[in-house]
């Protein structure tokens, strides 16, 4: 079940296009903006929204990848990018710390949901690597002693 | 040089109308109302803009290939997907100056006589996004767009449309496909989008850049356009310098500047103190560059000629501690993370490239791993829908010819040539 509000962004965007389908990808992300992922349900539910088939909405759920289909994140999706301008000024050192700080690995979450930790590709920061995106918030010029500050502050 | 591309990137509050009028903001447009859209398409094609997303293709060409026909729909779509990795200069004029943005769309709709356009901006860009949304919202409050604009006549409607993380869409025929709420997969060309590209109406798509420089052309002129760089690739050129300089960032500097140029006036050289390795210089697709080619000036034409691409005008600079293997593994692994999947020899051959790199990188690569990795390369090559394959092969082909005694050294001792 998507929300009044959700469902209202969704007549928003709709008028954004000549047609319906065109819609799909933003009003899915209306929909995973409610609890950080999307399920099936909700998919069938922005269908029904656009009058168009649920497959058409499963597509693009499981090709774009900032969809989390039925995979319930931590509270905050911590991303540190791996591409090479990060990877240069030492993305693995950070990579390396966070894990260490919070005791997971790479693509776990932390035992109270608080955090997830995963690694991205470029993410159009590298003039200020390394970096990393704490759920749509940059965090730019790291380095180890600030990344467990901002941690530190994750409630 | 006087910054006009970035003119408010050291300007916090630059971003909104008020700031964008007080600098002589949509006067461009203004000078364009008072000419014919064909008088607009000749500027463009006067001044040699070229596309400023990789490929370099003049604007002005692009835009005259769209019909006349005033009974049909027409569309203008600015790619902002900004994801060839090193790049970050779509994103500086999005956040910095997005009236500029704006005001280029406006121009290139009224030439080609289109209603309405879209901005595909990537997922990630929240920030983006939203500040993109707020300085439409202001444009549309005082009458930059929507009906009958300054008492023009002329209509014109402008959303954001946002990505949600695939690579694949920046190029061209994908991004269409994701307006249209497709997966994002390249499309057989010909049809060309100026004749079949949105909703199947003629199409242009311009890189955020390419767009961005169309007011200063019209306000500025022609001559002042042409002034700077080489002759059939001229005007100002951002460039993103990141990795090892002391001075990493956005720098507008003339099409033309050398690459010695930027990185050791303009980004204060190789950081603490180290020596040059090798620079890529146009995003990771381009093939790499060793000292030898310090001196080549960067534009299209020039850049090409010495084998690789200027691209995005992304320049990543590398110092003697980088280890080449992993770099290219770290490139590689990043095409097959982001092919799409349609066809066979870009999906199969890049994860297979990407294991034999991540082998090598770890120790354990095989004799004949070099000659296996060339011939997946040629496997690659030329046998794809679109330019991703090619890239990936390109940029590993430069990596492996200009640095072989390293993948050598890294298959046979089972470690590291440089000292990290
Ligand atoms: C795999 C691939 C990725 C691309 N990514 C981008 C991109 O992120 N941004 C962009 O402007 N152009 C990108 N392009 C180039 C576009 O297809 C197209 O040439 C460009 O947007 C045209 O605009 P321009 O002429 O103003 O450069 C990409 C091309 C390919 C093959
Ligand atoms: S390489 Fe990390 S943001 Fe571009």
């Amino acid at each position: 079940m998507l929300t009044d509000k959700t469902l209202e962004e969704i007549e928003r965007i709709k008028k954004k296009y000549p047609n319906t389908k065109s819609a799909c990808m933003e009003a899915l992300q209306a929909a995973q903006r409610e609890k950080g992922h999307v399920t099936e349900c909700d998919m069938r539910a922005v269908a029904e929204a656009l009058d168009i088939e649920p497959v058409e909405v499963q597509e693009v759920g499981g090709f774009y990848t900032m969809y989390n289909v039925e995979k319930p994140k931590g509270r905050h999706h911590v991303q540190v990018c791996r591409n090479l301008s990060c990877s240069l000024l030492g993305a693995e050192h950070i990579i390396l710390a966070i894990e260490q700080e919070l005791g997971i690995k790479t693509g776990e979450t932390t035992e109270d949901d608080r955090i997830t930790l995963s690694t991205a590709e470029c993410l159009g920061s590298c003039g200020t690597a390394p970096m990393m995106q704490i759920n749509d918030e940059f965090h730019e010029d790291l380095t180890v002693d600030k990344v467990s500050d901002i941690l530190k502050g994750l409630k | 040089m006087e910054n006009v591309l970035l003119k408010n990137i050291n300007n916090p509050g630059g971003h909104t109308l008020k700031n964008y009028l007080a600098g002589g903001g949509y006067e461009a447009l203004k000078k364009t109302f008072k000419v014919t859209p064909d008088d607009i398409i000749q500027t463009m094609k006067d001044s040699h803009l070229r596309g400023r997303g990789g490929a370099g293709f003049p604007a002005g060409l692009k835009w005259s290939f769209i019909p006349k026909d005033p009974t049909v729909d027409k569309y203008v779509c600015c790619n902002a997907d900004e994801g060839e990795p090193g790049t970050f200069k779509d994103r500086g004029i999005i956040e910095y100056d997005p009236h500029l943005l704006i005001e280029g769309m406006i121009i290139a709709g009224y030439a080609i006589g289109a209603a309405t356009s879209y901005i595909y901006i990537r997922g990630e860009f929240e920030f983006g996004a939203k500040r993109l949304e707020a300085a439409i919202a202001e444009a549309y409050d005082k009458g930059y767009l929507g009906k009958d604009i300054l008492g023009s006549g002329f209509t014109h409607d402008m959303y954001v449309h946002r990505g949600f993380g695939a690579y694949i869409c920046g190029e061209e025929t994908a991004l269409l496909e994701s307006i249209e709420g497709y997966r994002g997969q390249p499309k057989k060309k010909p049809p060309f989008p100026a004749l079949s590209g949105l909703y199947s109406k003629p199409t242009i798509i311009n890189n955020v850049e390419t767009l961005a420089c169309v007011p200063p052309i019209i306000a500025k002129g022609v001559e002042w356009f042409t002034s700077m760089g080489p002759e059939k690739s001229p005007g100002p050129k951002i460039f993103c310098v990141s990795g090892h300089v002391e001075k990493p960032g956005l720098y507008e500097l003339p099409m033309g500047t050398t690459l010695r140029e930027i990185i050791f006036d303009h980004c204060g050289g190789i950081k603490d103190g180290k020596n040059f390795k090798a620079v890529i210089p146009g995003g990771v697709s381009a093939p790499l560059f060793k000292e030898d080619n310090l001196d080549i000036s960067m534009d299209f034409d020039s850049v090409m000629a010495a084998g690789s691409m200027l691209g995005s005008g992304a320049v990543i600079v590398m110092d003697e501690t980088t280890c080449m293997v992993k770099s290219a593994y770290i490139v590689n692994r990043f095409f097959s993370h982001e092919s799409c999947g349609k066809c066979t020899p870009c999906r199969e051959g890049t994860i297979w490239a990407t294991k034999v790199l991540r082998r090598i990188e770890y120790g354990a690569g095989r004799p004949d791993d070099i000659e296996l990795l060339e011939s997946i390369c040629d496997k690659i090559f030329g046998r794809t829908f679109c330019a991703l394959g090619d890239g990936a092969v390109m940029a590993l082909r430069a990596f492996i010819n200009n640095f072989r005694e390293e993948f050598k050294y890294h298959i046979e001792n089972k470690k590291c040539m440089v000292q990290a």
